[in-house]
């Protein structure tokens, strides 16, 4: 059994029995994380492009690091070392990496639908590791997979996301997978920085804390661009970390199972105080780990490998 | 001759030498001028309306006829907002390409607006314009700039350049952002007699914006162009409007918010004329889809319910005219990233029959509202002797059919671009003859 789709382009719209599918297999890989050989042969021969138009870390190390578990030949472009600066079309560069004979794609880009863009111009597999404010998937899915793995189950859990919603595709992303798994997301931030309308990516906002905070299994923060700031969609970082961010006194108010997520880069001592960041109810690092788990179960429902 | 493989055929014409007498027999003649909607003839003699009539005089008997039984026969159709790209990127379309669109369009007249590249903002470029339109199968009247190189600092000469022929100003593609500039040019035009066509857009609100703000952009994460940026401008161009009694012209409504307004500055006698555009009528974010570039407009799509209170201002009378905003652009601009594209549609030629499926064959306008809005009211409002089949006036004629069904394929298009946002789409009714000054520069057969 695989997959209903041969991309993974986002997860609005991806099926309950898909998004189980890559968990459960993502879960059996991580036990191969956990041995001392963390290689298996099952994409020997496929060649992976990670096509990285906007600076990620650990994203593309995570990708990087899943192909190459799965024995896949990864080969790395990110705009700085490519052709974009001397102004070649999108089309014109995937044409050229697929002629060289390529397998799959895994593709970050600043613009959203770029991923759709690139199915229309190639046949290679297409993967989407973040495309402008559509959507993030993976991480969507290793956040669910760090979730399942805590508490044993989704359906009926009460997420809470909080802070920039409106240039957040881990947001969206989380918001439609959950929604799919029967999970209750509510999204909550500055009224500047929220969806217009409200609640258009289809799941209940709010602007109070509290509320949003109130009953939550799982607290999850996203990352502040601090240059809204100067676009004026928050007036001080102060008063953002009062009113949107973790600390230890709001902390201790919550259920006391409640889970910290973040999918970082963390902005210390504004999303969260260090020490909720590093805390007991922090699944930060795990979230990490799940991520290469995940991104190794993706590429391999998808690029036909044989049994891990 | 140019033929397309659907039988669209564009006949060069050397218009110095005067038309033979047409007889354009048993159509349905639909001209609200002169109070007139029955099946009869029209006369076309020396390059002018000659006569309306059911009985065609003896000495025309003979001469060349037409039988346009089951057609309508109408004045000559004016598109007032074109992007004709030339001077500057004749890669997307020329004065002649965007003139023979139009007059497979059903467009004997086109206004073509100054954003090229030089601006139009003199004399000298009015008249380039003006000369390159001599021998084409549509008449073009210029739209020069509202400030020099569209630039929004400085007025353009206006008096030179409606010397040369230009008639209406404009900064299209961009609102004139100093309030005072604008203020300047509203009473800077009122000696000229011309409308001032505003293209409303703060900058400050849609920059960085590529779709309508609204759900279908959340869910594509695509940044947002929210109404407001629109309605604000076009408060602020109707309140300028009014302040100096000046005229201006909302270029291609699409919010419902700008139809409000609109309405409300006529109620208090605002001298105030509006457009708005094919794909606003029939077409909205929904169609956006998964990126498509080729619904990628400015302004945008917008939801059903704007395109619910646009139809009723078109129907109310609070938008005047129909306008195809025809944007041409080559394949590499339309052919990447959504977030990548140029803004703009081609609507030459699926205007009329965008048109008649979506509003006449609706009944939600009668055939000669239609007729107003793309032929009567755009000539008065320019300014210019056409619009009617008032007998000497040039003969600018277009036979319609209102029945026949198609499909758009852009291959059929004369249009240098294929840019539309209709490709695919099944539409009703087809421009059949196209007439100017009495020759027939347009024509499909089967």
């Amino acid at each position: 059994m695989g997959l209903s789709s041969r991309h993974l382009l986002g997860l609005e719209g991806v099926s309950k029995e898909d998004i189980e599918l890559i968990l459960n297999t993502a879960d059996s890989f991580h036990e191969v994380l956990d041995r001392e050989i963390k290689v298996v042969p099952t994409l020997r021969g496929k060649t992976i492009v990670n096509l990285f138009y906007e600076n990620s870390t650990r994203t593309r190390i995570s990708f990087e690091l899943a192909e190459k578990r799965l024995s896949a030949s990864p080969l790395n472009f990110s705009s700085s070392s490519s052709s974009v600066n001397k102004g070649e079309s999108l089309r014109d560069t995937i044409q050229n990496i697929e002629a060289m004979k390529i397998d799959m794609v895994v593709v970050r880009h600043g613009a959203a639908g770029v991923p759709h863009f690139l199915t229309q111009c190639t046949d290679a597999v297409i993967i989407n590791a973040g495309d402008g404010l559509h959507e993030h998937p993976t991480q969507a899915l290793l956040d669910i997979m760090t979730i399942r793995r805590k508490l044993g189950r989704l359906e009926g859990l009460k997420v809470a996301i909080i802070g920039d919603i409106f240039h957040s595709r881990v947001a969206r992303s989380n918001a439609w997978g959950m929604s799919t798994l029967g999970m209750n997301v509510v999204l909550c931030g500055p009224p500047t920085l929220l969806p217009q309308p409200m609640d258009s990516i289809g799941v209940p906002v709010t602007f109070n804390l509290d509320e949003a905070l109130e009953g939550a299994d799982v607290v999850m923060f996203l990352r502040l661009q601090l240059e809204r700031q100067a676009s004026g969609a928050f007036p001080t970082i102060r008063e953002y970390r009062e009113r949107w961010g973790m600390d230890t006194e709001k902390l201790n108010k919550l259920s006391k199972n409640v889970l910290i997520m973040h999918p970082g880069p963390i902005n210390r001592g504004i999303e969260l105080s260090s020490d909720v960041a590093d805390g007991p109810k922090s699944v930060i690092l795990e979230q990490v780990t799940n991520g290469v788990a995940v991104r190794m179960a993706v590429l391999y429902l998808l690029g036909g490998g044989e049994n891990a | 001759m140019l033929r397309k493989p659907n039988g669209a055929t564009i006949f060069p014409i050397d218009f110095k030498i005067k038309a033979e007498p047409l007889v354009i027999k048993n159509g349905r003649v639909i001209d609200p001028v002169n109070n007139i909607d029955k099946i009869t003839n029209v006369i076309l003699s020396d390059g002018v309306i000659k006569a309306v009539t059911d009985d065609i005089p003896a000495e025309f008997i003979s001469k060349k006829s037409i039988d346009a039984s089951g057609k309508w026969v109408i004045p000559g159709m004016m598109d007032m907002h074109v992007h004709l790209r030339e001077p500057g990127r004749e890669d997307k379309e020329t004065i002649a390409t965007g003139t023979q669109a139009a007059a497979a369009g059903g467009f004997t007249a086109v206004a073509c607006m100054p954003n090229t590249t030089p601006a139009l903002d003199e004399e000298s470029k009015i008249r380039y314009v003006i000369q390159h339109a001599e021998q084409c199968p549509s008449k073009i009247y210029p739209v020069g700039a509202i400030t020099k190189g569209l630039e929004g600092e400085e007025l353009a000469p206006m008096g030179e350049m409606i010397r040369a022929g230009a008639r209406a100003v404009s900064d299209d593609g961009k609102s004139v952002a100093k309030s005072n500039i604008m203020r300047n040019a509203f009473n800077y035009a009122k000696p000229f007699n011309i409308p001032i066509i505003c293209h409303c857009e703060d900058p400050a609100l849609s920059q960085k914006g590529h779709m309508n703000e609204g759900v279908v952009s959340t869910r594509l994460g695509v940044r947002g162009i929210p109404t407001i940026a629109e309605e604000i401008i076009v408060a602020r161009d109707l309140l300028l409007a009014e302040y100096t009694h000046g005229r201006v012209h909302i270029a291609h409504v699409s919010t419902a918010g700008s139809v409000r307004l609109i309405r409300d500055a006529k109620k208090r006698g605002v001298n105030v004329t509006a457009e708005t555009c094919p794909h606003y009528i029939a077409q909205t974010e929904e169609d956006v889809g998964l990126y498509d570039t080729h619904k990628k407009m400015n302004p945008p799509l917008r939801t059903a319910k704007d395109r619910e209170v646009i139809i009723e201002g078109l129907q109310d009378g609070t938008i005047d005219v129909i306008a195809s905003d025809h944007a041409p652009h080559v394949p590499e601009e339309k052919d990447v990233e959504f977030e990548a594209a140029n803004f703009g549609v081609i609507g030459l030629e699926t205007s009329f029959s965008v048109v008649n499926t979506h509003l006449v064959k609706k009944g939600i306008l009668s055939p000669s509202e239609m007729v107003k809005k793309m032929s009567v009211i755009p000539n008065r409002i320019l300014g210019v002797h056409g619009g009617s089949l008032t007998p000497g006036i040039p003969a600018d004629i277009t036979i319609v059919d209102t029945e026949t069904p198609w499909k758009v394929d852009p291959k059929n298009f004369f249009s240098k671009s294929r840019n539309t946002s209709f490709e695919g789409y099944k539409l009703q009714g087809l421009v059949v003859m196209t007439i100017l000054d009495g020759h027939i520069v347009f024509e499909r057969k089967e």
